[in-house]
């Protein structure tokens, strides 16, 4: 504090590079989505038009603006496809976050509940998947839910079907792969959380009376809320932009953001289009990000 | 509320051990119904896990917890009659102060648990607190609230670790009488687990002393002052000179000779042979100065009000504390003369 100055300086230093990074590879790549998504496609290099015309000065800049237009998203707001895809990959976030809740929870609190010589281990199982390929681990789920996988010959053999399921390329598929890949990120904060939490806390309950249940219920589980809140937080927002899953383990009419925007991009090189799903996507994701801000900055203020 | 029948806490040959280390060590006692009872010890001592044993959150590795004619010993903690106030208070962040003290009575109707948490709030005199969060009160409001809590389900017996631990002293002293208060009142037995002599001792009918999972002597805080069993206990309940020796043969009637470097001394009987090397363990109030007894140089005298505290010196350097009236002063530092104590006044200790 005394030697205010140079530490002051020093400070501002160090808050520099993160933000001219944030600026460099994010808010500048956003700003020529937007202005992309505000063009018209185009049989050109680069497939839109207007193209800004550096050498034009004030005039050129005038006419490029005025050639923008929000056509491309009163395309998105008329053809239900799109409206379709955007409720299609809040649905599918929903699903497979409330799933990875109910799944994500025990698995943490058994974590936190384990002798603590052992918890390094069991976390680092926890993320070992991630030391295979994502696209390796998805490709795998295919082998495994295909009608003649393991997971049929498993249910086959145990005589509780008499026909394989059909599980690959339906929407229990998607919700099986994005629960899989995002459990580490549910479990990991929740984890972080529930480990934290006072042993005295439990005893004071169990020795009140309250049965192993009700302890859950009634402490473990409005302490772990933060932590729920993140860990739910930090798989959602992706969930909803995602494009592997549903396209590798869905099926054709399986509908999500990343899936129209992929198609878009690469089949009907409609960039402009593209960029007005892009920013749809983003548009979408804003509400849980400050929803999940919010819930880590209570977290943090609950804690004594 | 004083009303519940009186239950005799009894431990048996309890034992605790941690691999190889033996944190509790065949402890046996008997509480008696409506007892305030201190367990007292450094830390390590034992004196947790054997509180922890006795609410169920450790399992014993041998020996029996009964109360009154049940066993709890393999009852786990939310089937004990018992209840204990944990050292951090452990209350729950995330409730108000009246749904913390009415954790425990799920069992009661709706009104009748209101009325009672009213009722344990006016105890701990905390009315008017119902409705606020435990980060919101002061370390002393936490404790009453913590004691509310534990006190909500009638238990036929309290356990308290280190109940005054977090608070600062001026507050601890109030708060001693406090609980002393509450616990005459409901006529509940209490153990206090402490690490603090003068606590134990203000509190406590009895204090079990505890020393490397052993309870080393149990008994009235005086008799444990007056007639410890050990250097150990001697030293942690106050002041004491310890006066190295060997032991005379058996005398008749209640006192038995020392033969120390500087002279021979007389002492309370004991049971040790003669020959063994002991100590004479005297508290300084006991120490007269005077004509007769050991040969002393006053090293240094400092007048208190209410006593008058001597260091003497005997003639291999070793150092005496004295604390007397102070009308018996007078003599000016470097004087040489006698110290001398009654020998039902000193007890005779293994060296």
């Amino acid at each position: 504090m005394r030697a205010g100055s140079p530490w002051r300086l020093f400070d501002r230093l160090v808050r520099l590079p993160p933000l001219l990074w944030l600026a460099a590879f994010f808010l500048l790549p956003f700003a020529i989505t937007l202005k992309i998504s505000l063009s018209e496609p185009a049989t050109a290099i680069p497939p839109y038009l207007p193209v800004l015309d550096w050498q034009g000065g004030l005039d050129g800049w005038s006419a490029f603006l005025e050639a923008l237009n929000f056509d491309n998203y009163a395309t998105l707001a008329a053809d239900a496809l799109y409206r379709d895809a955007a409720l299609g990959s809040l649905a599918y976030a929903a699903v497979a976050s409330l799933i990875l809740v109910a799944v994500g929870t025990p698995l943490a609190y058994a974590l936190a509940r384990a002798p603590s010589h052992r918890q390094p281990l069991l976390v680092a199982l926890v993320v070992v998947p991630f030391w295979t390929s994502f696209l390796i681990r998805i490709y795998a789920w295919i082998a495994i839910l295909k009608p003649e996988g393991l997971l049929n010959l498993i249910l086959l053999r145990l005589g509780l079907v008499s026909q394989p399921l059909i599980i690959l390329n339906t929407d229990a598929a998607v919700i099986v792969g994005l629960v899989y890949a995002y459990l580490p990120f549910m479990v990991l904060p929740l984890y972080a959380v529930m480990n934290r939490l006072d042993p005295a806390l439990r005893e004071a309950a169990a020795d009140l009376g309250a049965s192993p249940t009700r302890v859950f219920w009634t402490v473990t589980l409005p302490l772990s809320l933060p932590g729920i809140a993140a860990g739910a937080g930090l798989c959602f927002i992706p969930m909803v932009g995602e494009f592997v899953i549903p396209d590798l383990l869905g099926g054709s009419e399986t509908l999500m953001l990343g899936r129209v925007l992929w198609s878009e991009f690469f089949s009907n090189r409609d960039w402009p289009l593209v960029g007005a799903v892009a920013v749809l996507i983003l548009a979408i994701i804003i509400g849980p990000v400050v929803l999940f801000r919010d819930s880590l900055r209570s977290g943090e203020e609950g804690r004594p | 509320m004083a009303d519940a029948p009186a239950l005799r806490l009894r431990l048996e040959d309890l034992t605790k051990r941690f691999g190889t280390h033996v944190a509790v060590d065949a402890v046996n006692l008997d509480l008696d119904p409506g007892e305030f009872f201190c367990l007292l010890g450094p830390s390590g001592c034992g004196k947790s896990t054997l509180l922890r044993m006795i609410a169920g959150f450790e399992t014993p590795s041998s020996g029996r917890v009964r109360l009154g004619d049940q066993d709890l010993t393999a009852l786990p903690p939310h089937r004990r009659p018992v209840n204990m106030m944990f050292q951090s208070y452990a209350l729950f962040p995330h409730m108000s102060v009246a749904r913390n003290v009415g954790y425990g009575l799920a069992g009661l109707g709706r009104t009748a648990a209101t009325a009672r948490v009213s009722e344990l709030l006016r105890l701990v005199q905390l009315d008017g607190f119902a409705d606020r969060r435990p980060e919101s009160l002061s370390g002393g409001q936490r404790q009453r609230v913590a004691l509310a809590r534990a006190l909500a389900r009638e238990p036929k017996l309290l356990l308290l670790d280190e109940p005054l631990g977090a608070l600062d002293r001026g507050l601890r002293e109030e708060t001693q009488a406090e609980l002393r208060a509450v616990q005459r009142r409901l006529g509940t037995a209490f153990v206090v687990v402490t690490h603090d002599p003068e606590e134990a001792m203000m509190l406590a009918d009895r204090i079990g002393v505890m020393e490397g999972g052993r309870l080393a002597q149990v008994g009235p805080a005086s008799e444990l002052y007056r007639r410890p069993v050990n250097r150990f206990v001697a030293g942690l309940l106050g002041d004491v000179n310890l006066i190295p020796g060997r032991l005379g043969p058996v005398e008749a009637g209640d006192s038995r000779m020392v033969q120390t470097p500087h002279g021979p001394v007389h002492a309370s009987a004991t049971a040790l042979s003669e020959g063994a090397s002991v100590v004479v363990a005297v508290r300084p109030e006991n120490l007269i100065v005077g004509t007769e007894g050991l040969p002393v140089t006053i090293a240094d005298a400092t007048f208190l009000g209410d006593r008058l505290r001597r260091t003497l010196r005997l003639p291999d350097g070793t150092l005496l504390r004295s604390s007397g009236r102070p009308d018996d002063a007078g003599d000016p530092i470097g004087t040489e003369t006698r110290a001398c104590f009654a020998s039902a006044d000193a007890v005779i200790l293994p060296a």
